[in-house]
């Protein structure tokens, strides 16, 4: 039993599934690993906030992203229609099928560097989900009215902290603007469009990004100026992330994230 | 974990079907807004609200739990302030 089971696992071990990346399935599978992977990242903080409230709070937005991914992916699964399902997609695919903004697997570094990070994410998810609601793609549609109330929230809550940090000491200052000037180059990403994803905005499945770039810009201007900090200057942008070209950040996350289903396939409790 | 010179905040919560808010518990927070977004963390994680107000616990004047003798034992005796001696007619029903 326990010889075949080892069996099992060296031939399972390094099994990824394979994805049909249609348009439409990629579009979901890009924004099901953003939600799956900052919310790992949150969860990453689980008994080490700085304080028992925030640790809660960390934790709450963690899980309202998961919810949010995994609603994704279920009808990424569904679209593709070939035996794929959430579990699969989380634990089952490589780094480079995983398909997130290069900003959402940052490390998590200091609490100010998350909450930047939460920020630049929260920002722009608010104005895309809130978009999204008008989706001809009903699945989309509701997916996004659920989620826009939870992003709302983030980024209320992160833009509280940007202020209060931004504002505060001294050295909540130095923090909060090193992990702006070092965040900045990945927002770019969350703007960019291809060719599949074009087709999906003709068909009016997608929202254009671009379109919110302008008020995301706003929003982050604002609370940042009330911070007493400053966005840097340059408008170089990395990206990579949407094609699975990483950071090597990633696959650290996935080490850990992945690590009970790729040593015991299919174990539950 | 300590949190030196944060301010501690009373959390009461006005439920679904309650009429007025009730006292839950109390939460560190460095100021109203952010003790207002730690409570709906902390106190409304399973639907359990619809309104929230936060108090600094120092605005509150607690009686002295030493003197509840003479605070609270004098209304024992007293039981003739239930209205609890009147014959109800049938025809009123419930009250």
């Amino acid at each position: 039993m326990t010889s075949s089971k080892w069996m099992q696992v060296d031939q399972m071990a390094v099994a990824n599934i394979e994805v049909s990346e249609t348009p439409l399935v990629l579009y979901a599978l890009r924004r099901a690993d953003d939600a799956l992977i900052l919310g790992h990242r949150l969860s990453e903080w689980c008994g080490h906030a700085p304080a028992m409230e925030e640790d809660m709070a960390l934790a709450n937005m963690g899980l309202d992203l998961l919810g949010q991914a995994r609603e994704l992916y279920t009808y990424a699964a569904k679209v593709e229609g070939r035996g794929n399902d959430e579990d699969k997609f989380a634990y089952l695919r490589d780094v480079r099928q995983y398909r997130n903004l290069l900003l959402v697997e940052q490390p998590n570094g200091d609490f100010a560097r998350t909450m930047v990070r939460q920020f630049f994410y929260a920002a722009f998810a608010d104005l895309y989900w809130r978009a999204m609601m008008a989706s001809s793609d009903p699945t989309f549609a509701a997916i996004a009215a659920k989620s826009e109330k939870e992003s709302a929230y983030h980024l209320r809550h992160s833009s509280e902290w940007i202020v209060r940090l931004g504002d505060g000491t001294e050295e909540s200052h130095r923090r909060a603007q090193n992990a702006i000037d070092d965040l900045w180059a990945y927002t770019g990403e969350m703007f960019a469009v291809d060719d599949g994803e074009r087709g999906l905005i003709d068909a009016g499945i997608a929202i254009d990004p671009a379109t919110l770039k302008s008020r995301w810009l706003k929003t982050i201007t604002g609370i940042v100026d009330e911070a007493t900090l400053a966005l840097p200057k340059s408008d170089w942008m990395q990206q990579g992330g949407r094609v699975g070209s990483h950071s090597e950040h990633l696959g650290h996350l996935l080490s850990e994230l992945q690590s009970l289903q790729r040593t015991f396939p299919g174990a539950t409790w | 974990m300590a949190t030196p010179n944060v301010p501690l905040w009373e959390v009461f919560i006005r439920s679904r079907n309650g009429l007025a808010h009730k006292h839950v518990g109390s939460l560190h927070a460095a100021d109203a807004t952010l003790a207002l977004q730690a409570a709906r963390d902390i106190y409304t994680r399973r639907g359990e609200g619809l309104s929230i107000w936060v108090v600094p616990s120092n605005a509150i004047t607690a009686s002295d739990p030493t003197e509840k003798g003479m605070m609270f034992e004098p209304a024992e005796s007293k039981i003739y302030r239930h209205p609890t001696f009147y014959d109800v007619p049938d025809e009123v029903g419930h009250m």
